[in-house]
Order: C-alpha cells, then structure tokens, then sequence
C-alpha cells in the first residue's frame, strides 16, 4: 500500500518484570521494587519528570505516560509537530478492570469520583495527550494478547491518510501486580 | 481555626494525592483551584467526599464548590458552621 | 479479538471495487432500540410526537431509585432475548446490541429477514458470500450481571453465578452477537467512552475503504447499570429531572441505554443489493481535546477539530450541512464547549440542530449508533427532530436548537457528534446519494 522507507519507528519501549528497555536496551531497573507503585514512582523519580498530575493517575495510566516518557528521551523533535500531527493508538487485555475493581471496592464506603474517572482505558490515551498536547486520532482496542500486525496496519494506515504525521502506539496492560507496556513511535520521514 | 486549618491542608493531600506539596506549601488564604494551588473540577468532587468523610457534612450542590473551596480558610469556615451537632 | 483485517483480507475473495480514502461507504440498512421505542419506526414515532423515554427507574435496582431519572429500555431481558435469539441469561448490553444489529441486518436486506440459517444456528449474514464485519462498541460489557453476581458472592465464596461473570469484559457482547449474525470475518470491540459507537462506524468505514472487508455492521450498545449510575452520580453531572440539553438552566444529564447500527457497504456490495444505498458516510473524523480526563475544554477545541476533520474529508463547506445531531449532553460542560465549538466553525449561519439525548437519555457506548441511525433517518425523511424542554437558550451562544418535529426539508447532509471522557471527540457526516 505505501513504500517501506516512507515511515519509521524511530523509537520503542518495553516495560515489564520490573525492567525497562529503551530502543533495545536496558534504561532502568528496580528489582527491589515489590509493588507496582513503588516500581512506577522509581522510575518516575529517575527519569527526573516534574508533573505533580502523575501522582493522581491510576497504575494504568501512570504506566502509559512513563513508557511515553522513556520512548521521547532523545526526540525532542516530538515538540515541533503541531498537535493535531500526533495520534495515539493503545490497546490491552483488561481495559481499566484494574481501576474498576478498586472503584467498586470504593463504592461500599463513598464513592470515588477521582477513581471512577479512571474507570474507562481511554482515559490513559488523554492523560497522555493532556501531557504532550497531542490533538491527533487516538483509538483503544482491546485484545487477548498483543496484535502488532492489526495495530501497525491500522497506525499505518492513519499515516496513508495523512490525518497524522507521527503517531504513539502499542500495548498498555495492568492488572493488580501484573503489568506490561510495549510502546512504539513511528515518524513520517522526513527526507 | 488554625488547628482545624492545619489538619485540612493534610487531609487535603492525602486525599488528592498531592505528592509534591507539603502543608506548609499551601497558605491558609491561597486559592485551590486554577491559579492557587491548580486543582481541578474532579478535585473538588474529592473534597466533596473528603467533608463528608471526615466531617460527615453533606454539601448539597456542586454549584456550592467555588466558594466552599475557595481557599482552605474558607472551608474551615463552612466546617465551623456546618458542624453537625 | 477474532482474526486481523491484514491477514482476512489477502485469505478472501469477494470483489473490492474501487479502494483507498476516497472510496465510497454506503449505509444499506440501519437498527436501533433506545428507550423511546424497540424499533426504528418506533423510534421515529417518539421522536414525532415528542415523546421523551426518561421514567422513574423500573428495571435498575438502584437505592437512587426515586431520585434519578433514566431512559430504559421497556423490555425484560426474557422480552429481548425471545426478540433476538440470544440466550436470556445474556447481559442485557448483548441482547440490546442483539435486537439493533438484526434489524439493521433485515433492512440492508443481507439476511433471510431474521430466518434461522438452520445447518450453522445462526442468522448468518456471511451466507451471502460477502467478507462481513461485526464492529461493535460499547463501555459496560457485562456490567450488569457483575454487580447481580457480587452480592451473593461476597455474603458466600460458594454462591454466585459464575456464569454471569464470564460476560463481563466489554468484548463478550460483541463475541455473542458476532455469532448470533454469523459474522466470523472480522469482529472488534471498540471502548473508547461516549465516542465509543461513533468511532466503531468509521472504523469500519475504513476496512471497506481499504478493501479488507465489504460489509460492516458498525455501531454500539450499553445498557444501564449501578456502575455507571453511582459513577456519573459522584461526578455530579445526573440531572435529578429530565435533562434539558443546551438550556441556559441545564443541570445535567440522564442515563440511558439501547443500541444502533447502521450496515456500511461498499460500492460492490451497493451495486447488488435490491434498493439503493440509503445513504453515503461522506465525512468522519476524531480528535483528542487533551484538556481533561472528562471535562471539555472550555474552547471545545476537541469538538472543533473534530467537526471541522469530517467537513475537509467529506469536501463540504460548513453552509452545506443541514441539520447536527448534537452530542448534547445537558451538562453545563458539554454543551457549553460543543456550542462554542459550532459557533467557532459555522457563524454566521446555522444549521437547524438538536439534542436527541433529550429523547433517550445519554446511552454513552451506544448513543453514537443510535444517533447515527438518526440522522440517517433524518436524510431519509428530512426530518429534523426537537430539542424536548428547552425553555431558556443558552445566552452564550447566538444561535437556537431547533424545539419542534419538522419533514420533508431538504436535507443533504447531517453531521453527528460523539464526544466522551479521555477527551475523545468524533463526527460524523452521513449524505443523500
């Protein structure tokens, strides 16, 4: 559908087993950590981020916004694009479950407004636009598992359109202690 | 007054999750919201829930939000004149 | 989910027609089941005759019972279920989404109108050699039987149900309709909030555009539960009267619940079936407000970028839509960012435009389905539908939502809009042939 060379992922990230790798290799790691929390805090403190905000997101969230983090170090060229030019595509296996199961344990003694608004996945995708000031086509889809050839033919195909020129994409899942985040940028070339 | 101010300014954080603020970085009479302090409109459902949780004081109307949460000398003051008997 | 449009496409046959982004999507068939009715022509009755859906609570076990108004759908689960042919122990977001998706399905005329395809079980739409899609959006999932199982569990680890646990997660209701249709080729759930069914409709627009699939029925369903209602309750954003949307004095909004699809073709698919197209999906567009985890920027930049993305793809001018379909919400936020967002793109002239919210309540994963259908209906007819109990026009903003059922006007194009929490805004524009 397009010539291979017209985009690029010019940036990845893994997040898991308390370990985090940028573009391949290592960039932190905390095997002390015990809780999601903490490891997420750590790596908050680390990667040296001041936005007070991010304490106030659920674990999904926080998450997403620090594998954006890690993915943007070495491209501040992600601040030239307008922000309509940015999209973001996530998906994952178990939506907010993870949020909604605290909202609902919240709910026998008041409920939480701060917690319900977590209790929708796409909220990770507006934290992260409200972070970067991305304005561009954001989706969430839900999977089993990791489906990287339906989500780059479907970033892909954003690019084909021209609705975006670069976009932030790939899989964010937490569920009590467990947790995953695999996160790809992919650039319009520039040439 | 001060007593009451002061045990607000730790609710107020804990409840919100304001990490990066300490007591004594919340003047008693510095807006909350927007150019104070920058909470936010879930922010001030939190303090909904925060009187009524630990004051067990019911604000009626979101409506009544601004001007309850203006600053944290005014919502002592809604505290004092509000305590249930 | 099932499958991959990328590897379906190249396994399948079926003729593609003309591809890419400027490859007409055809609405063959539409289906929808909100409070104001069980059926399109329903619906459309309600809507005529100004009959909003709200009621107190009759189905919803809820202690907000005699305070929270909500617009529910008349039927039982047992009512629907016998409706649809889905199982009556389904969750009631999978039979809504049942009844609407066979309707839509019937009136495409791409199944045995409703006829058992006895050797498989189901309604099958693939039986018609086309590559068939089931794109369905929705926010509870199985919310609803969750909250039922719970009670009994917690009291008892050894009581509970837990067959009403295993619909819980958003994609089961998608999966059990999917196989009532028959529809194996490709079947999503999509979750993205208020937007939810909205962004269904063009992501299944595009799948025929790039030739992946030839039909599609796209859409969304949500039923009512405790969940969403205590949630949107905490927020303070439920009117406790009927919600009157755009209103200077507006409080909020009511829930709702019901489903809508329309049926997308391709120009292949078009060109065989036994009437014409009822009409094209010429405009859609999706842009994040990056603002606020659920309020709208006061500026509505969101809405505006995403009103103004369906406008350059569907290549018309603002002066050319006929009627908006407003998200219009009723709460002071909504309203307040979507007017101003009109305002910033159509002054100084404007479309006649309303809130069918204030008919079915706010259905969130479903209300961009159902709004779809709506407009739709609306080309059809040329009807415009009123904006029920409006009483003081907002002051803010210089234009009036239209407040009585007119037809028979000249309507060519409708823009629809769904915008949801997390900042996600999309529009839709559906045009006459």
């Amino acid at each position: 559908m397009q010539q291979p060379n017209k985009y690029q992922i010019t940036a990845h990230c893994t997040i898991r087993q308390n370990k985090v790798f940028r573009n391949g290799g290592l960039l932190y790691e905390d095997q002390k950590a015990l809780a999601l929390k903490d490891f997420s805090e750590g790596l908050y403190n680390h990667l040296q981020i001041q936005y007070p905000k991010f304490y106030k997101m659920d674990p999904l969230s926080k998450l997403g916004l620090l594998a954006t983090e890690v993915l943007f170090i070495d491209i501040p060229s992600i601040k030239l694009y307008q922000p309509e030019e940015v999209g973001v595509v996530l998906s994952n296996a178990h939506s907010s479950l993870d949020t909604d199961i605290r909202y609902m344990s919240s709910v026998q003694e008041m409920a939480s407004p701060a917690l319900f608004v977590y209790t929708l996945p796409n909220i990770m995708i507006g934290e992260i636009c409200i972070r970067h000031k991305f304005k561009g086509e954001n989706s969430f889809f839900v999977f089993k598992e990791f489906d990287a050839t339906f989500i780059t033919g479907y970033v892909k195909g954003l690019l084909d359109e021209d609705l975006v020129k670069a976009c932030v994409y790939g899989w964010v899942d937490v569920l009590n202690q467990d947790y995953d985040a695999e996160l790809y940028l992919i650039e319009q070339n520039h040439q | 007054m001060d007593q009451l101010m002061a045990n607000l300014k730790r609710q107020i954080i804990a409840q919100l999750n304001l990490k990066d603020l300490k007591p004594e970085d919340i003047g008693d009479d510095q807006p909350l919201f927007v150019e104070g302090i920058g909470l936010d409109s879930i922010d001030a459902l939190e303090l909904i829930v925060l009187l009524q949780q630990e004051y067990k004081i019911k604000l009626a109307s979101a409506e009544d939000g601004p001007k309850v949460f203006y600053t944290v000398r005014t919502m002592a003051q809604y505290i004092t004149d509000h305590q249930p008997a | 989910m099932k499958g991959s449009p990328v590897t379906n496409a190249s396994a399948s046959t079926g003729p593609s027609g003309a591809q890419g982004l400027h490859a007409p999507v055809w609405v063959a068939g539409t289906g929808v089941i909100s409070a104001i009715g069980q059926n399109r022509d329903q619906c459309l009755q309600s809507l005529r005759l100004g009959q909003a859906g709200m009621a107190p609570m009759q189905r919803l076990e809820s202690i907000h019972k005699d305070t929270i108004p909500v617009a529910e759908v008349k039927l039982s689960n047992e009512e629907l279920a016998a409706f649809s042919g889905l199982a009556p122990t389904s969750s009631r977001t999978a039979l809504l989404s049942a009844v609407a998706a066979l309707e839509a399905l019937a009136d495409a005329g791409l199944v045995g109108a409703g006829a058992r395809d006895e050797s498989s079980g189901s309604r099958g739409a693939t039986s018609v050699g086309w590559r068939t899609g089931f794109i369905s959006a929705n926010s509870v999932g199985g919310m609803d039987l969750t909250e039922d199982f719970y009670p009994a569990f917690l009291a008892d680890p050894a009581k509970g149900r837990l067959r009403q646990v295993i619909q819980h997660e958003c994609g089961a209701a998608t999966e059990a309709v999917a196989d009532l249709l028959g529809i194996n080729h490709y079947v999503s759930t999509i979750s993205t909030a208020c937007s939810s069914s909205a962004n269904a409709i063009f992501f299944g627009a595009r799948l025929i555009k790039h030739g992946y699939l030839d039909v599609v029925i796209a859409g969304g369903t949500d039923s009512l539960s405790r969940f969403t209602l205590n949630g949107f309750n905490t927020l303070m954003i439920l009117d406790n009267a009927w919600c009157k949307p755009f209103d200077e004095n507006r409080k909020g909004l009511n829930l709702g619940e019901g489903a809508g699809y329309v049926v997308l073709v391709s120009a292949a698919v078009a060109a065989t079936l036994k009437r014409p197209p009822l009409a094209r999906l010429s405009g859609y567009a999706n842009a994040n407000d990056a603002y606020h985890q659920t309020a709208s920027s006061p500026d509505g930049t969101g809405s505006f970028m995403a009103m103004k993305g369906a406008l350059t793809l569907s290549g018309l001018a603002p002066s050319e839509i006929d009627y908006i379909n407003l998200h219009g919400t009723g709460t002071q936020n909504n309203d307040i960012a979507e007017g101003t967002a009109i305002k910033r793109l159509f002054d100084p002239t404007y479309p006649p435009m309303s809130s069918t919210k204030s008919f079915t309540g706010h259905t969130l994963g479903g209300c961009g389905g159902i709004e779809a259908v709506f407009s739709v209906l609306s080309l059809q007819g040329g009807y415009i539908y009123p904006n029920l109990r409006l009483e003081t026009p907002m002051k803010e903003l210089p234009f009036e939502v239209a407040t009585t059922f007119s037809e028979g006007r000249p309507i060519n194009h409708v823009l629809s809009n769904s915008f949801g929490f997390g900042g996600n805004c999309t529009s839709l524009i559906f045009s006459k042939l």
